[in-house]
């Protein structure tokens, strides 16, 4: 058999949209993003960290933020918990006491750089970004200052510069992005002395924690934090105690931020669409009983009006010919009393009449 | 009335007028130096606690007070409920104030105020509740405005203007109630991105369906509870129609307000099953949960019915009253008092004098705006020189 071009292209064509719709109708249906799949990260290593604070140094001066009160080298700075806040992106913090550790154990606190960042997905003017190579970054030219970022973050990693009147920005680690785009290591990364932070792509890194936990299984927990917290994290932390000893919740859920609002977004085309056709309908029901009872209503009344009416009528009538009775039976009593009367006259007139005779006669 | 405008002159300085201008005094200095001093200088808000009482307030407790518009309307308009026809502009008028004042405390609150429309003109981010909340808040306080114009057209005589608004009537009203709907309940899914943060007895997926039905309770209690306060105060700008229809509009929107309530404290169970909190309400959160729960929805609910059906109108206002605080307790649970509940309590947050400055500046303003409007608009009567719409 033979295909003209027309159809063979004709038939091209039909099969080229198929699939692509094909595509998109199950993106839509089943889409699981898991992150971008070259996506850089950092691996923390707590049982490595000796709570030195470089990196906060490196932090510090490559972010060009401004001089802390006090100087890198006093460690007595770690007998407090602190926390990130506008002049710092990044913290070690030292954890005393624990059951089971030698010593104190440290952990490093910066941004995770979410896989699906609750700050991106909260933010009302998209001034977040989850850019392609993992970095979170933000862009303050947009920022309205709502905060709902810092409400979001499950971290609690953004801060805000509550001191500035007219410029205050959302402060947070960029996972030194410029440094990132000029092919350098981020501030904190290239400092460590200890080797505490392993930087590179991240399924690389989770397969290196892997590795350790492995190879030292009494040395670590088993588990990788950030491998699943909140959808996964780029930024990935193991240890030897149990995280929650390190101040890391271990109730996040593996739930990602964008995932547990849709639902509540996915109602806007419901309510946008179904309310007016339902209070509509709600309208026209009303306004439709309204008419009925008023013509309902409108019908009794004329219903009314007209029997009263014909009673009216009936009754006139009846009152009429009452009168038209009583009117003859006065006639016929006028008459009789006259016929009577007239009887009466005429007896008397005769009676008159036969004894004025004599008188004539005798007169 | 207009007969009514030659009334004598009340003395200026009573003691409403004295302590209505030392507030706004207050809050004209506290407005100074918020925004040139910025947030730290007014305010208690921190890193941990981005939030506070001018967002769970003004904002929250705000939208929901001011729902009453959105709810009378439709009772009204959609639904026939023409009986409750005088109760609508009062209404209107305070949604329009409550939202005018919700955007003007935003103001307040948000870094860089002069911001507030880059979502829609700059660069918008829809995946954000709050995008829906800024996108329904800006479009309905616009239908607000335009449902409230007939009074002040009224006032001002333009009777062609106001016929042309009368006619968007239907519309308008349906509008306001898509969006009210939208804007009310993602208001609660706002905090659905944080589960862990906010406590597992107020958590919950149905977080945006109990912000919406306690909204129409809200809008209902509110109506009685103004309406109970205008008659005392107001009472010479009524008209008849106004005055014969009063007491209905308080048995039927107190007997709306008991069904809902049921509704809702229905919701509010089956909510604690479904994120199975139960074992939390043995702690002290729990309690506080369960005043919440037995004393400000299942007791008003009670009271409402007895109140209907024994039509004794003390006792349907004394609960709108009680009501009204309870979407208060409501709001701040969420908002302030449930949230951050992990935290030692050394970095949990309580409102600087400043902002409370600034809350009741803005309520103050909008009672006053509410005085002003009513003493010389057609709110509580109906205007001799025009139909009924």
């Amino acid at each position: 058999m033979s295909i003209s071009r027309r159809t063979f292209l004709g038939w091209l064509g039909a099969a080229g949209a198929g699939t692509s719709l094909g595509r998109s109708a199950h993106a839509a249906g089943t889409a699981n993003f898991t992150g971008y799949p070259d996506s850089l990260g950092v691996l923390f290593d707590a049982t490595r960290c000796i709570g030195c604070r470089k990196c906060e140094e490196a932090c510090n001066r490559v972010n060009e933020l401004p001089a802390p009160a006090k100087p890198f080298s006093d460690l007595a700075v770690l007998d407090r918990k602190r926390r990130t806040d506008a002049k710092t992106y990044m913290v070690i913090n030292r954890y005393d006491n624990i059951p089971g550790a030698k010593g104190p154990v440290y952990r490093k606190i910066q941004c995770n750089h979410c896989l699906e960042p609750a700050c991106a997905s909260a933010c009302f003017v998209r001034a977040f970004a989850k850019n392609s190579n993992g970095a979170v970054t933000y862009d303050e030219s947009v920022c309205v200052g709502c905060r709902y970022c810092m409400i979001a973050c499950p971290f609690e990693i953004p801060t805000y510069e509550y001191d500035r009147a007219f410029t205050p920005r959302i402060m947070k680690c960029t996972f030194c992005q410029p440094r990132l785009l000029k092919g350098q290591l981020p501030g904190c990364v290239e400092i460590c002395p200890a080797e505490a932070l392993t930087f590179g792509r991240r399924r690389h890194l989770l397969k290196i924690a892997r590795e350790r936990i492995g190879l030292f299984p009494a040395r670590y927990i088993d588990h990788i934090y950030g491998e699943t917290e909140m959808g996964g994290t780029t930024w990935l932390t193991i240890s030897g105690v149990p995280f929650r000893e390190l101040g890391m919740r271990e109730d996040l859920g593996t739930t990602s931020a964008p995932e547990l609002t849709k639902g509540a977004l996915s109602v806007v085309p419901i309510v946008a669409g179904l309310w007016p056709v339902l209070l509509t309908g709600i309208y026209a029901i009303s306004q439709r009983k309204d008419r009925i009872a008023r013509e309902e209503k409108a019908a009794a009344v004329d219903e009314a009006v007209t029997r009263a009416r014909a009673e009216a009528k009936a009754k006139l009538a009846e009152a009429l010919a009452k009168a038209d009775k009583d009117k003859k039976a006065a006639i016929d009593k006028e008459v009789k009393k006259a016929l009577a009367d007239a009887a009466k006259a005429k007896v008397q007139e005769t009676a008159a009449a036969s004894a004025a005779a004599p008188e004539k006669k005798s007169s | 009335m207009p007969e009514r405008k030659f009334a004598i002159q009340k003395p200026a300085l009573t003691p409403f007028n004295v302590v209505a201008g030392i507030i706004v005094v207050i809050g004209v200095a506290i407005t100074g130096i918020r925004f040139t001093q910025g947030l730290a200088a007014t305010t208690n808000l921190s890193d941990y606690n981005p939030w506070g009482i001018w967002i769970g307030f003004d904002l929250l407790v705000g939208v929901a007070l001011a729902a009453g518009g959105y709810v009378t309307s439709a009772a009204c308009y959609l639904f026939g409920l023409k009986r409750f026809h005088s109760a609508v502009r009062p209404a209107i008028l305070t949604g329009f104030l409550g939202y005018a004042l919700v955007v003007l405390a935003l103001h307040y609150d948000v870094g860089r105020p002069w911001r507030l429309p880059y979502p829609f003109i700059v660069q918008s981010g829809t995946t954000s509740l709050l995008f829906e909340v800024a996108a329904c808040v800006a479009l309905y306080l616009t239908v607000l405005f335009i449902e409230f114009t007939p009074a002040a057209l009224e006032w001002l005589g333009l009777k062609r203007a106001r016929r042309i608004v009368n006619k968007l009537t239907l519309v308008l009203t349906i509008f306001g109630v898509v969006l009210s709907t939208l804007h009310q309940s993602s208001l609660g899914a706002l905090f659905l991105i944080a589960p862990s943060k906010l406590h597992p007895l107020w958590y919950s997926p149905y977080l945006a369906l109990y912000f919406f039905v306690s909204s129409i309770v809200a809008g209902l209690s509110m109506v009685i509870f103004e309406s109970t306060l205008s008659h005392r105060y107001f009472h010479d700008k009524m008209d008849t129609e106004h005055l014969q229809e009063a007491d209905g509009v308080a048995l039927g929107f107190g007997k709306a307000a008991a069904f809902v309530l049921a509704g809702y404290f229905v919701m509010k169970v089956i909510g604690l099953a479904q994120t199975n909190a139960w074992s939390y309400l043995s702690t002290g959160y729990g309690l506080w949960f369960l005043v919440e729960l037995l004393g400000f929805v299942l007791l008003p609910c009670y009271a409402y019915a007895i109140g209907v059906r024994e039509k004794n109108l003390k006792v349907i206002r004394w609960t709108a009253a009680w009501t009204v605080l309870g979407i208060v307790v409501n709001r701040f649970n969420v908002g302030l008092i449930a949230f951050n509940w992990h935290l030692p309590s050394s970095e949990r947050y309580f409102p600087h004098w400043m902002e409370i400055g600034i809350s009741v500046f803005v309520v103050t303003l909008g009672v006053l705006a509410y005085r002003f409007i009513v003493t010389h608009m057609p709110i509580l009567y109906a205007h001799p020189d025009y139909d009924k719409h």
